[in-house]
């Protein structure tokens, strides 16, 4: 019997277990396998040395610095809003949270590239502040979102009890709001950071030269100018990407995980 | 004993709907109040009215002789021991006792000493460092308890605090709470459904119904003196009679003058009489004042619950001795078990036990049988 059920166990499992191998493992071990390969074949550190040139450096920083500033402003104009959206009566929340989702539905690239437009009439197209913009513009609702869906959750009594234990309106926010809605704001800050660092379409649409990012620079390595193609290199940069997301993502977790850890231990 | 709380013409609606009609009320210092009712009667929002979660549409709520209709709770010298404790979930027991403390910025020393003193008061000595979801409700209840205490607060409120615990426990709550509130001297107003509750914590008892306060006393005054049918039923058991007051002391029911210890009615006028269940007396027919046929009969450990079918009114009583169903019997009533009432509203809808069943019982009062078998088990 328990044979049977573990056997069927594994069956209904095999398709997800496919699925897995063939377009998530294979694919990795692809990237691995270039990163770690020279132009013309062979294992070589040569990509990874490579990595330490200004050119990649400052990109590198570049991106995790924009990416840090436009998560930083989505959360800033978020929490705020999505209070305020929780606090809303039923018929209105619903239609304000299909405003907010209204421009989801339109594609990436024609939001971005109306945008184009915006910047150029306010006359900083082409600068840092007009990508950071872009990224504040095209991920503001998922940090909205999952804020939102916490905050909403939480129950009046607990805002009643602080009110009774003494604490002002403002009080009451940073005292208990804030931190019973502490995984809404972990889940949005890595649905806006992750893309953010590793997006190349906002940064080519909205920004010079200048503001090259990690993304853009992949990007050219595996479908640029014939010049600019090297998928070794590219791999190794996606790599360090990934595991750079890895990192801060992790650091945000033991963050949340310590939050709680204190209050339990 | 000062008024500490005075309300003066509350009214409250929501939806246009009255919830509370002009209540007029006022509580003591160091009084153990309870508002008492059936759910929807508008004694929660009473209480959250007290506590400064509600505004009243009309009326005054006054704290020592001071209008505080628009202070906001958390300048009230009140707290509330919530119906469902609320607990911070993100602080443990100590933070979660220690939380108005902190807000008030007192040195730690004296926060350590007070959060202890207060968690030995509920008997939760070492739970310091325990996560809050993970306790016991009984326990939840005692650090809400330790939670609103230690701001040494004027009034206390609670909110159906034992509602979610079982019988045996919340009895024991009961003592324990009635003992917090003499050892602390501060004022308790508690909200409850549960009438055995009402009736053995408190100093006085305020029963609502439809808004509106039927009556205040003290739980003998309640018990013996019921105001209405409403009070008459919903405190106790009682057999409500439609009567005729003749003179002073003389009252006519069920066919049968009466003498009795109530004054101040007209003659000739239509009353309600309240027999409580234990005060009538089974004795042989030809001592009987009435005489009646047994319909029912429930075996309830330390007594017998009988239905007597008398002139086609059920009435309900309590006997010792065993009587078997389809005995005629005789029923004597001294004078000071009988009470007259003026007809009210609810003349007519309570009192009458002929469709009293086990499973009528049941029905309307779930906790009182899961109790019931509770304390079978525990003996």
């Amino acid at each position: 019997m328990n044979k049977k059920r573990s056997f069927l166990q594994s069956i209904s499992a095999a398709p997800h277990m496919v699925w897995a191998v063939l377009f998530i493992v294979t694919p990795m071990l692809f990237v691995l396998y270039y990163a770690f390969t020279k132009e013309g074949g062979g294992f070589s550190f040569e990509n990874f040395t490579n990595l330490f040139q200004a050119i990649y450096v400052s990109t590198f920083v570049r991106s995790l610095c924009y990416a840090l500033i436009a998560t930083v402003i989505c959360l800033l104009l978020a929490y705020p809003l999505a209070y305020i959206l929780a606090k809303l009566g039923e018929g209105r929340q619903s239609l304000m949270i299909t405003l907010l989702m209204l421009p989801m539905w339109i594609n990436f690239i024609i939001r971005t590239n109306s945008l184009i437009s915006i910047v150029h009439i306010l006359g900083f197209f082409g600068t840092p502040v007009s990508v950071i913009l872009g990224m504040v513009y095209n991920y503001l609702p998922y940090m909205i979102l999952p804020i939102y869906t916490v905050l909403s959750k939480i129950d009046r009594r607990y805002l009643e009890a602080s009110m009774d234990l003494g604490c002002t309106p403002l009080q009451t926010i940073l005292k208990v709001v804030l931190p019973l809605s502490i995984s809404g704001v972990i889940s949005g800050i890595t649905m806006v950071f992750v893309p953010s660092v590793s997006t190349f379409y906002i940064s080519t649409a909205l920004g010079g030269n200048k503001t090259t990012l990690i993304g853009d620079m992949i990007e050219s390595r595996f479908l640029g100018s014939s010049g600019a193609i090297n998928y070794y290199m590219g791999a190794m940069l996606s790599l360090i990407l990934m595991i750079l997301i890895f990192i801060s993502m992790w650091v945000m977790n033991r963050f949340s995980d310590e939050k709680d850890g204190g209050v339990i231990v | 004993m000062s008024k500490l709380i005075e309300l003066r013409g509350i009214t409250k609606s929501y939806d246009g709907e009255k919830i509370l009609d002009s209540i007029d009320l006022y509580i003591r210092d160091k009084e153990f109040v309870t508002l008492l009712g059936p759910s929807g009667c508008g004694k929660t929002t009473t209480l959250r009215i007290i506590g400064g979660f509600e505004t009243p549409d009309e009326g005054d709520v006054l704290f020592d002789g001071v209008r505080i209709n628009d202070l906001p709770p958390y300048k009230r010298q009140v707290n509330t021991v919530f119906q469902k404790y609320a607990l911070f979930p993100h602080l443990n027991v100590f933070e979660n006792v220690a939380f108005a403390l902190r807000l008030k910025k007192l040195p730690e020393d004296e926060i350590v000493r007070r959060v202890k003193e207060m968690l030995e008061m509920v008997s939760l000595k070492g739970f310091e460092r325990k996560n809050v979801n993970l306790l016991s409700g009984g326990q939840q209840q005692r650090v809400a308890i330790a939670r609103a205490l230690i701001n040494r607060p004027r009034v206390l409120l609670l909110d159906e605090p034992l509602g979610a615990l079982d019988l045996k426990l919340r009895k024991d709550m009961q003592i324990e709470l009635k003992k917090i509130q003499k050892a602390t001297g501060i004022t308790f107003i508690y909200v409850t459904h549960d009438q055995e509750e009402a009736l053995s914590m408190s100093d006085t008892i305020v029963v609502m119904m439809n808004g509106v306060i039927q009556q205040i006393g003290t739980p003998t005054d309640i018990y013996n003196e019921p105001k209405n049918a409403f009070v008459a039923d919903f405190i106790g058991e009682s057999n409500i009679i439609d009567g005729v007051m003749l003179e002073d002391r003389r009252v006519s029911f069920s066919g049968h003058v009466f003498d009795c210890l109530d004054t101040g009615f007209d003659s000739k006028e239509p009353v309600d009489v309240v027999v409580r269940p234990e005060d009538v007396d089974v004795v042989p027919l030809d001592r009987g004042m009435l005489r009646g046929t047994v319909t029912g009969v429930t075996f309830k450990g330390d007594y017998y619950e009988i239905i007597v079918d008398v002139c086609d009114f059920k009435w309900m009583i309590e006997t010792s001795d065993f009587v078997g169903e389809g005995t005629e019997i005789g029923l004597y009533v001294e004078p000071d078990a009988i009470h007259v009432m003026k007809k009210s509203e609810f003349s007519g809808q309570f009192g009458d036990y002929s469709t009293f069943s086990d499973e009528m019982d049941n029905l309307s009062n779930p906790d009182a049988v899961d109790g019931e078998e509770d304390t079978a088990g525990d003996e």
